[in-house]
């Protein structure tokens, strides 16, 4: 077993090149910026590329250029950054394009708290880019769950062909913790599936029966086709608003429809709670500390935490919902994902939301005291 | 579709489908060759033609092409 | 039906092509096929990205490995693609708008870096697809649909920009010397570096009309009549020149290749082992 203590920046390049990523595109942004330097270190020894590009778009661009040849790519970025991400993270939706976006988030809007925690882009990750469309977002709250999620990252991306992001938080980003590594037997690795027939018979963006996705033929192996981010039909072309409505359902659905094997969640000390706290990402560090505090005090409190926070875990949340009195929605935001838990959960039970916007993390003593005042109040 | 028209050795053919009736290739040829019939290019002179290639090279529509089909 | 050269290397089944009757676009595309038959190149090494617009429909038509990306965004994407598998020739079709407004700062960095790509633009003075705003290549002075009164911007050109950036081929050539056309192109693919060739081609529809230039075939006449070959350019007063621009192969310069260089930075981790 290799034990090493390590940043969550360099736990996530380190989860990606264990996934098999060969290329990196990217230009500096803090707090992220770690994540680009450690893949230009490392990139070059493994064979790998690694380029520093002239903004964000073409960062995004050359990821889903590279990933066409059959490179697993990789970008990362924060907040601004992934502002300007969302134009041709639309583009590797559409096109199915496999490829992993980390956004280590900071204060916004704009350039904000250039240097200070946030988890302000929840809503952004599922929602940046335009138009209809599901988006698959992974929210690790460890040093160890980053190099586990970046893995799982770029299997799902090439499960589901689809960019797949990794939302960060700067305190974890820049955090140091003690990490075991894990053995291979203990990682899954997936590439993508490519075609078995001939060229000639390939149909770039056809379903075959039994598959999620279609099969993804590598720029340069025979197979010529033909990538658009216009509408298309199954031959890959253009093919105008009589086809729209099948291919983006389709985009959908393959996400939407194998929530059971894409979402995954924690649930902490549920099995007796009246009040349950939905928390993530650093936030449900401190949430946890405060419910052992609280329990030790009789307050039956627990948290559920999504790992997988797009698709949202709505059926566990729709369950929990059903158990608890009052589901208080702990983030640092104005109320995010609060949105959507009370979007699944608001019929049943009191959803409640609690958050910050300055820059500092939420302490677990805020936690005890809102709980408290729940309780009391 | 497509139409091949042949004198001798030489021939030339349109395909009507393609072609948009621009007029490019009938006006720089430089033997008036081609004529726009009811916006359609017309091998009418191939008597004339020198096999250039000029309204091949320059049809923006690739409608218009030395040889057959 | 289609000549042999379409039916080699044009997807036939996607033809006829969207653009408007006498658009140069079509003169253009055929010099690039044309370029790449000449050199030999296997269909299957080849990858031609595009932008968005006119011009940027072009790799749909034609039978490679075909990147049709967002506006401004092909030499991003072909960047990707080029150091992902250098092995493939990467050429990018744009248009003026696309490479040199919304995608002008990718065109400067893709030069700088001199990478393996060769770039046509097909400059027609004109967002054509958007239905005809003025660009920044329409002259002073031209009147586009957001130029109303004429066009108060200076005009950008294009092989002045690459050579300043960092280019290390550059060319201009027409729709209407469209053989003169297919060598600049096939010597920017030969040239192991950053290749640009400004194709000045016609737009009839918004352009032409816009501006009172005549029909289809009237523009290319005029665009055969304003052309001179750089070392007649050198020779005319500034007088003579009014209206006419320079064409010709301007810059060919030797110098390292991005690609390669990492190649190298690769090689230099693989000493120990070998």
């Amino acid at each position: 077993m290799t034990i090493r203590l390590m940043q969550g920046n360099e736990a996530c390049v380190e989860g990606a090149l264990r996934a098999g990523m060969k290329f990196y595109a990217g230009y500096p942004i803090t707090p992220s910026t770690e994540i680009a330097e450690i893949s230009a270190i490392e990139l070059p020894k493994v064979g790998g590329k690694f380029i520093q590009m002239e903004d964000e778009i073409s960062s995004m661009g050359a990821v889903i250029g590279a990933s066409l040849t059959g490179l697993k790519s990789m970008t990362a970025t924060s907040g601004p950054g992934f502002s300007l991400k969302q134009e041709n993270l639309g583009y590797g939706i559409i096109s199915e394009v496999p490829c992993v976006v980390v956004n280590v988030q900071r204060g916004g809007p704009s350039t904000g708290l250039p240097t200070s925690p946030a988890q302000g882009d929840i809503m952004q990750a599922k929602w940046g880019t335009h138009g209809d469309h599901a988006t698959i977002a992974l929210y690790p709250n460890s040093v160890r769950e980053i190099y586990d999620m970046t893995i799982r990252a770029f299997n799902l991306s090439e499960k589901y062909r689809t960019p797949v992001i990794l939302l960060l938080d700067e305190i974890i980003g820049h955090m140091r913790e003690r990490i075991e590594i894990p053995e291979d037997d203990e990682i899954e690795i997936i590439d993508r599936k490519k075609p078995t027939c001939s060229p000639d018979e390939y149909k770039a963006y056809e379903v075959k029966e039994g598959d999620i996705v279609p099969e993804m033929a590598d720029f340069g192996t025979g197979y010529r086709y033909h990538v658009t981010g216009l509408v298309h039909d199954e031959t890959g072309f253009p093919a105008g608003a009589t086809k729209a409505e099948a291919l983006i359902r389709r985009l959908i659905d393959k996400i939407e429809d194998n929530k059971d094997d894409i979402c995954t969640y924690e649930e902490y000390m549920l099995d007796d709670a009246d009040i349950a706290i939905v928390a993530f990402g650093c936030t449900s560090r401190s949430a946890k500390s405060a419910i052992k505090s609280l329990r030790g005090e009789g307050y039956k409190v627990g948290m559920f935490r999504p790992i997988t926070i797009w698709p949202s875990p709505e059926k566990q949340l729709e369950k929990l919902s059903k158990r608890v009195k009052r589901i208080i929605v702990v983030e640092m935001n104005d109320g995010q994902y609060f949105l959507e838990v009370d979007r699944i959960a608001g019929k049943n039970t009191l959803v409640e939301k609690y958050g910050r916007l300055n820059g500092e993390i939420i302490p677990p003593h805020e936690i005890i005291s809102v709980v408290k005042e729940a309780y009391n109040g | 579709m497509a139409t091949t028209t042949t004198v001798g050795l030489k021939s030339h053919t349109v395909e009507e489908e393609w072609c948009k009736g621009c007029g490019i290739c009938v006006a720089f040829c430089p033997k008036n060759v081609l004529e726009l019939e009811n916006e359609i290019v017309v091998v009418k002179r191939l008597e004339d033609c020198i096999q250039c290639g000029q309204c091949e090279l320059r049809c923006p529509d690739f409608a218009i092409w030395l040889g057959g089909k | 039906m289609a000549s042999t050269l379409v039916k080699e290397y044009f997807r036939e089944d996607k033809l006829p092509h969207i653009w408007c009757p006498g658009c140069g676009n079509g003169i253009v595309t055929r010099a690039i096929v044309k370029a790449i038959d000449s050199l030999g190149l296997d269909k299957d090494n080849v990858c031609i990205v595009s932008g968005i617009g006119c011009s940027s429909r072009a790799p749909g038509y034609l039978d490679f490995n075909t990147l049709h990306t967002t506006h401004g965004r092909a030499l991003a994407f072909a960047t990707g693609v080029k150091m992902a598998k250098p092995e493939l020739e990467v050429i990018v079709i744009t248009g003026d708008g696309d490479s040199s407004a919304i995608g002008g700062n990718h065109l400067i960095h893709a030069c700088r870096r001199n990478i393996d790509i060769t770039t046509i633009v097909f400059n027609n003075n004109i967002y054509g697809m958007t239905g005809g705003q003025y660009s920044p290549t329409t002259p002073t002075g031209d009147k586009g649909t957001t130029a109303p009164y004429g066009n108060l911007d200076a005009n950008f050109d294009l092989c002045e920009l690459t050579k300043g950036a960092g280019a290390s081929y550059i060319a201009r050539g027409t729709a209407y010397a469209a053989k003169q056309l297919e060598k600049f192109i096939a010597e920017g693919i030969k040239n192991k570096g950053f290749s640009f060739i400004e194709a000045i081609t016609a737009c009839p529809t918004y352009y032409g009309r816009k501006n009172k230039k005549g029909s289809a075939v009237d523009m290319l006449q005029t665009v055969k009549e304003s052309a001179v070959m750089d070392k007649a350019w050198d020779r005319l007063s500034e007088e003579q020149r009014q209206g006419k621009f320079k064409i010709g192969s301007f810059h060919v310069e030797a110098k390292p290749e991005y690609t390669e260089e990492y190649k190298k930075l690769i090689a230099s981790f693989n000493k120990g082992e070998e």
